[in-house]
């Protein structure tokens, strides 16, 4: 089952490579052609690139509000979940709190639900019920940022409380005997020692927000559309804009492919579940 | 130690967020899923109907067809995830030249958005722009088309899910591999047991609990798929691919028919809860005790 020889291995990878960069290769090539050319005989190399469509995407209004929406939705939902996350697991691993296990399972499971459940519970909180005034939460970009938390919160709070339980609880009980108030032990003590581990839920959890699709979709419909949403407006309206929609899609991966190159181990350990670890 | 308020008060935040924007609308929904409301329809007013809506639900042509096609493509997608990353991680057991660089390459799907993902295979099979068709066509004689026939537009929905989530599964069981203790296979060779033996008598029963709990959490993700498929096919032809949180989103959503959506709601979220409670207790929890 195994081939034997270390060559052969590397000529399998270097297919199975192919095999995964390829896609995102043609997404690259269809966005550097013009809609002309793309109906003619696929050409897998690249001869000249036609930069119209992503100057295009650039000029576009709309799609620059969506940029800036799903910028300021993703780094407000990571840092509304980092902080709070940090909070909580301070919390859950220094003070002697009743049923604190059962808490911190119960915020787990909150992230098990599909999102496609909430949509309609969303939907009507967010324009019948949660109303003050003219004010709703619906199309609203706060309004994502707090919906997010459903999903992201349980996902801090399970990837920050080993970091948070591997400090050892002597260095605040040391703060404390010098007087340290809990505010200064969090701030001098446990957040130097901790901020790899939040540094890397806050990258994990800005992704997702940038990535999330389905909740964006169904509860703006202009003022907070984000960049996900954005993309497949080009698709339902008739006559695909193939050139343009590979374009913003591109803009949509650019943001992840730099965070990847960055933390890629911290990144698969946070996918797996703290399965693998390097 | 000090005074446990200080705890509850850091803990508050989070209890009220999650409380208002995970139990609340748990509890709405569940609440809904006894009322008929269509505030669009001939009645507008919130009325209690009882089971009502469960039992249109059971008769429901639409809704159990999206439960059979979600349930097709969950265990078509994850049977090959399995089997295809038993056999990169066996690969990655070995050294190799290069090994860090193709691990990275191979993990790079697994950050793309999945709506990119979709819109990245839609490029790739839509006839006349895709290259898939083109070649398939040129080639073999064989003619691809995802937006006319159901089989190859599931089939593609299946590759696309194998693209973006095999990495996931390659690592977790990299993982799980690593972590074995090196005696048992020395021993069973020294014995002259044959490869194949070995998988079935050796590795298998022991990586059997990472299997499951890669099984276990990419199910739960697989049932929920909902970005990419819409990207890709739209859940057509007809209703070939429209799985779960597409009908709910695509199908029951626009209907404004609020208590027999809920209704649905509630449905999926207990069938996915009580699937992984299954799979979970019947098979993660007793193997674990038993290691």
């Amino acid at each position: 089952m195994r081939p034997s020889n270390p060559w052969l291995n590397v000529l399998l990878w270097i297919i199975l490579s192919f095999a995964t960069l390829f896609p995102i290769y043609w997404l690259f090539v269809i966005s550097v052609k013009p809609a002309v050319d793309l109906f003619t005989t696929p050409d897998v190399i690249l001869r000249s690139f036609y930069w119209k469509n992503y100057i295009d995407v650039l000029h576009d209004e709309t799609l620059r509000r969506y940029m800036m929406n799903s910028l300021i939705i993703s780094t407000g939902n990571a840092v509304l979940c980092t902080v709070l996350a940090f909070m909580a697991c301070y919390a859950l691993s220094r003070f002697d709190l009743a049923g604190k296990e059962n808490i911190f399972f119960w915020t787990i499971t909150n992230r098990m639900a599909p999102a496609a459940v909430f949509l309609l519970p969303f939907f009507l909180l967010y324009t019948k019920v949660f109303v003050i005034g003219d004010f709703k939460l619906y199309d609203t970009r706060i309004g994502l940022i707090l919906l997010y938390c459903t999903f992201n919160l349980p996902f801090a709070i399970w990837t920050l409380r080993p970091t948070i339980d591997g400090i050892p609880k002597e260095l605040d009980e040391a703060a404390t005997v010098d007087g340290c108030s809990t505010w200064q032990t969090i701030r001098e003590v446990v957040w130097p020692l901790a901020r790899p581990g939040v540094a890397v839920t806050f990258i994990l959890i800005w992704v997702f927000a940038w990535n999330e699709f389905l909740l964006a979709a169904t509860l703006t419909s202009f003022n907070a559309r984000t960049l996900t949403t954005g993309l497949s407006e080009y698709v339902t309206t008739t006559g695909t804009q193939w050139g343009k929609m590979a374009a913003i899609s591109i803009f949509t991966l650019i943001p992840a492919l730099i965070i990847f190159s960055m933390v890629q181990r911290s990144i698969v350990a946070g996918l797996t579940f703290g399965a693998v670890k390097e | 130690m000090r005074s446990n308020k200080v705890g509850w008060w850091l803990l508050a935040p989070t209890l009220a967020i999650l409380g208002i924007f995970g139990i609340l609308p748990f509890i709405y929904v569940l609440y809904l899923a006894f009322h008929q409301w269509n505030p669009f329809g001939a009645n507008p007013e919130q009325v209690f109907n009882g089971a009502n809506n469960f039992r249109r639900l059971v008769f429901d042509k639409e809704f159990l067809l999206a439960i059979w096609v979600t349930l097709k493509f969950g265990v078509f997608a994850v049977a090959s995830e399995i089997v295809i990353g038993y056999f990169l991680a066996q690969l990655f057991m070995r050294e190799f030249p290069g090994k860090g660089f193709f691990r990275t390459i191979h993990t790079l799907p697994l950050i793309v958005a999945p709506i990119v993902v979709g819109s990245i295979w839609r490029l790739m099979t839509t006839p006349s722009v895709g290259i898939i068709p083109f070649y398939a066509n040129e080639l073999f004689g064989i003619d691809i088309n995802i937006g006319r026939d159901a089989g190859t537009a599931f089939l593609f929905t299946v590759i696309m899910d194998i693209w973006h989530w095999t990495p996931l599964v390659t690592l977790t069981l990299l993982a799980a591999l690593l972590s074995l203790p090196k005696d048992p296979f020395e021993q069973a060779q020294i014995d002259g047991a044959s490869r194949s033996q070995i998988f079935w008598h050796i590795t298998l029963p022991m990586i059997r609990p990472a299997i499951l709990a890669t099984v276990f959490i990419r199910l739960m993700d697989a049932l929920r798929t909902v970005d990419e498929v819409w990207m890709l096919t739209g859940g057509g032809p007809g209703a070939a691919t429209r799985y779960l949180g597409l009908h709910i989103w695509k199908v029951v959503f626009p209907k404004t028919d609020y208590g027999y959506g809920a209704a649905i709601s509630v449905i999926v979220l207990y069938l996915t809860l009580v699937m992984c409670w299954m799979l979970y207790v019947g098979l993660v929890a007793p193997r674990n005790k038993g290691n």
